[in-house]
């Protein structure tokens, strides 16, 4: 399959899971859509339940924890964080590569590149051995991806040698496939049951 | 969780469960809304050859776990992964207590992990002061329940948003809105901290990959993630069966597992994890990770030639999805720990015979796991083997072994439904059903009229109805089944009209037939069944024929699966069974097939007809499209019925050992048929027509149900 063939499978795949997918042509476009969805969302999500919903104490108290608009990137490259850092300057957000244990109450947005995408089912793969990276892809409400198209294989076959050439020493790697979801209350789908509300995939055009 | 000690306590808690209206509609809408879901997941692949894939790598895999366990523990360990074998669930159990005490940890999350049920891990943890917290959201619902899982993959599938409303106020001490959506939330943030002050984190592990010595993790709601993250120790506890060889074989599983679990192509995350990872919170910044792997009789298992296939399993629930007993009763009712087909079979090693000795009876044999299994594990035969091994093990029930004895004894069975014809008459009424049963004996079959012994059975009128051939080119045996023979003889008959409306066909009913074996088979009575086995085959030369024809699915599928199965440790006998079963056939494929008979033969106005596909001919003989095809064939508008391959609810002594069910399932299948706006039926086995027949009598609902050859015969062009 051509890179174009790849890109709309993967495009098509994700989007059956409930992810939001965008083709952007550089980086510096891809950065200004993370500070644009950060600044167009409410400050909590979870609002969905209320911040004023009844919780019990502890679950309460976690949440006071968060007051402010936040992006971690914990390993973004520098040409992105450059752009990144500007945009969130700008723009009132603050922006950390790290001490993501002091935020496990949530954060708006976690940023990370995906390693590679798996086409056949709308897959974006992220190497997160470091625990940042672990953290900022799980506690934030929106997990934004930033995949190259040229990192897209057809399916999990293709992806064998380089994971394999991972595991060879110590390793956390996931492929991420849509939100968080379940369905354990009566088969109904609920999006964000512990992880991310909404997944976004930026397709970088290969330069 | 099921633990009745009798079967009377058994069927007791059955009928209970028949009553549970919420967990009745939510199952039913689950198993027809899976149907769709799995067929759609899977509508790019071939699913037969990935389940074959899968079946072939992980046999490999089971002969070979010892040296791929310690393939994993070397290159584990070399990733600072500490790796423990424990030969029992209590020793996993304590192994894992053990890890906790060394590191000072007080607090457990837990991600979904169901060989943790099976060692009923948390019973340990919280004896010993631990506080366990399950944070799968259905786990987490049933944990605090105090219950154990209804469904391997959606453990609170038997509780509504009510329910768990209720619970949730209970937990938060606030009062709980009735929204799904909400309560997820609610869920989410009340787990969060559970998460943040866990010092440990038990996960199950899906694949352990001998290769890199990496685990393998499948969730949906990302708690696995954040149960191997956030704590500073993270203990996988796994089944040893879960070792395969390389990451190859974890991403085939990955292929079908979701797809056949829910109908998903992929589940949300999937996490593969080596060795131990930083952690910022543990000492040195570095994660204590161990895998515990735990026998509990899996190795046992390995060896043992018939048993071993239970290894296969990757746990993906969907023999429970498809189960029409699990749609009726639920998980708690059909299973120990371990839900659905497999736990009938998997409860005996795992947990015992006498927690196994009831529920293994609960089965249709009706094959529709079997024919879904990811790893083609054939689930019905695996479970009528563990019911002769119960009944090897406690001595045969006094009606098992006379019922055995008669039915090897071709004469003295034969004599006995030949007197049931003249012992009969007070209670028929003159009708063609018994209708004044001694309710002594047949209690809780008043659901279907049962029918009456003909007045004369098949192979009694066989020298009169014979069809005279001079030169075949084709030589037939019929094989009627004794239902055929004593009950329906009329259903032969029309077989026997059909077949001889073709020239140069030559038929025999060779006399010294007798039943097929299968109801011995459901009855766990294994060595009589050898026996009538070996009978029929020398009744029946198969030498002598081209075909071995007949009109009942059930047997066709014994004759043509069962024997072989029977004699694979008789290299002779195993041959002769291969030779028999190669020559058997079912009517509907014999006539469509290999006849060839096509409209030309048939003539008559048409008229709407249903159909039922028997269990043994849809699945056990992969049978779908002859018989609907030669109804259009001979003329009559065939109308699809709504699930018309689910079981009718028969099951032979099924329906007498568990009649409530039977019942229940009947009424479904009646229901779906008057849906059809046809009234009438066809099918191709004489069980299912006993079964469907009787319940329409019952009800006293008009409704012609009879055999496809009848529906032809009638038909056929005179000449």
């Amino acid at each position: 399959m051509t890179t174009p063939n790849l890109v709309e499978k993967l495009t098509a795949k994700a989007g059956l899971v409930s992810a939001t997918v965008r083709a952007v042509a550089s980086m510096d476009e891809a950065m200004a859509y993370v500070a644009d969805v950060c600044v167009g969302k409410e400050v909590c999500q979870i609002l969905a339940s209320g911040c004023d919903a009844p919780l019990s104490g502890t679950a309460e108290a976690l949440c006071e924890t968060k007051q402010e608009k936040i992006i971690c990137a914990p390993e973004m490259p520098e040409e992105a964080m450059a752009a990144l850092s500007a945009q969130c300057a700008e723009r009132g957000v603050k922006l950390i590569t790290s001490g993501m244990r002091s935020h496990l109450g949530g954060i708006d947005i976690g940023l990370t590149m995906a390693a590679a995408g798996i086409a056949e089912t709308g897959t974006v793969v992220i190497r997160s051995t470091n625990e940042e990276v672990r953290l900022a892809s799980m506690i934030a409400e929106i997990h934004i991806a930033v995949l190259p198209a040229s990192a897209i294989v057809a399916d999990s076959y293709a992806l064998e040698p380089v994971m394999v050439d991972w595991m060879s020493r110590p390793d956390f790697t996931a492929f991420v496939t849509g939100p968080s979801r379940t369905a354990d209350i009566e088969r109904v789908l609920a999006l964000g049951v512990h992880g991310p509300l909404e997944l976004h995939i930026l397709i970088l055009e290969d330069k | 969780m099921q633990d009745a000690t009798t079967l009377k306590d058994y069927r007791k808690q059955l009928r209970e469960a028949l009553e549970n209206d919420f967990q009745r509609q939510a199952l039913d809408k689950f198993a027809v809304a899976y149907r769709t879901s799995r067929a759609n997941a899977f509508a790019d692949i071939d699913a037969p050859e990935l389940i074959a894939e899968i079946a072939a790598a992980k046999d490999a895999s089971i002969d070979h776990l010892e040296e791929l366990f310690e393939e994993f523990k070397r290159h584990a360990e070399a990733a600072g992964t500490k790796v423990h074998l424990a030969a029992t669930a209590h020793e996993a159990n304590e192994i894992i207590a053990r890890i906790a005490k060394e590191n000072d940890v007080k607090t457990i999350v837990k991600s979904k992990s169901m060989t943790a049920e099976e060692t009923h891990l948390n019973h340990l943890l919280e004896a010993e002061g631990f506080e366990v917290t399950e944070t799968d959201l259905g786990e987490w619902i049933i944990q605090l329940r105090h219950e154990g899982p209804s469904h391997m993959v959606m453990p609170a599938i038997h509780l509504s948003r009510y329910q768990v409303a209720d619970l949730f106020s209970e937990v938060t001490h606030k009062q709980q809105d009735v929204d799904i959506q909400k309560l997820v939330k609610v869920a989410r943030r009340e787990l969060r901290p559970k998460f943040c002050q866990a010092d440990m984190g038990i996960s199950g592990a899906n694949f352990c990959i001998a290769a890199t010595g990496s685990i393998g993790l499948i969730t949906n709601e990302g708690n696995a993630r954040l149960t191997t993250t956030l704590p500073r120790v993270h203990v996988a506890l796994a089944g040893i069966d879960k070792l395969v060889p390389t990451l190859h074989d974890a991403l085939r599983i990955i292929r079908c597992l979701p797809k056949n679990a829910t109908g998903q192509a992929i589940t949300s995350y999937v996490t593969w994890i080596t060795g131990a990872v930083p952690c910022e919170t543990a000492k040195g910044g570095t994660k204590v990770k161990h895998v515990v792997f735990v026998d509990n009789g899996r190795l046992a298992m390995a060896r043992d030639p018939e048993f071993k296939q239970v290894l296969r399993c990757i746990r993906c629930g969907a023999c429970a999805n498809v189960c029409p007993i699990y749609r009726v009763v639920g998980g708690h009712k059909y299973g120990h720990v371990y839900i659905g087909a497999i736990g009938l079979v998997a409860t005996y090693f795992f947990h015992g015979r006498e927690k196994a000795k009831n529920l293994v009876q609960n089965c249709l044999n009706c094959g529709a796991c079997k024919a879904v299994c990811a790893a083609g594990i054939d689930l019905p035969t695996l479970i009528k083997e563990v019911h002769a091994r119960i009944q090897d093990e406690e001595g045969h029930p006094l009606y098992s072994t006379a019922v055995g004895q008669v039915l090897k004894n071709r004469k003295l069975f034969h004599t006995m439904l030949k007197s049931a014809r003249l012992l009969q008459k007070p209670v028929t009424g003159g009708t063609p059903y018994l209708r004044h049963l001694p309710m002594f004996l047949f209690k809780d079959q008043d659901f279907r009229a049962l029918p009456a012994v003909a007045d004369e059975a098949f192979r009694d009128k066989w020298e009169r109805i014979k069809p005279r051939v001079a030169d075949a080119k084709l030589k037939v045996a019929l094989f009627s089944g004794c239902v055929q023979d004593f009950v329906y003889p009329e259903q032969m008959e029309a077989a026997v009209a059909v077949i001889a409306s073709k020239q140069g066909v030559s038929m025999e009913y060779p006399m010294g037939q007798s039943c097929c074996g299968l109801p011995l088979q459901m009855m766990g009575e294994k060595q009589a069944g050898r026996e009538l086995a070996a009978h029929n085959m020398n009744a029946i030369d198969a030498q002598d024929f081209d075909y071995i024809v007949t009109l009942c699915a059930s047997c066709a599928s014994y004759l043509k699966h069962g024997y072989k199965r029977l004699f694979a440790d008789d290299p002779a006998m195993a041959y002769k069974a291969a030779q028999f079963a190669h020559r058997v056939i079912d009517f509907s494929s014999f006539v469509r097939d290999v006849l060839g008979i096509t409209d030309e033969s048939f003539t008559g106005p048409s008229k709407k007809v249903t159909y039922h596909a028997p269990c043994h001919l849809c699945r056990g003989l992969g049978v779908t499209e002859a018989p609907r095809a030669l109804l259009g064939e001979a003329g009559l508008e065939y109308v699809p019925a709504t699930e018309e391959d689910v079981c009718c609810g028969f099951g032979g002594t099924f329906s007498v050992k568990f009649p409530e069910l039977s019942k229940e399932l009947l009424g479904k299948k009646l229901a779906n048929l008057k849906a059809t706006g046809a009234s009438a039926m066809a099918t191709d086995c004489p069980g299912c027509i006993m079964q469907i027949r009787g319940g329409f009598e019952a009800e006293k609902t008009p409704f012609e149900v009879r055999h496809v050859a009848e529906y032809l015969a009638e038909r056929l062009k005179r000449k």
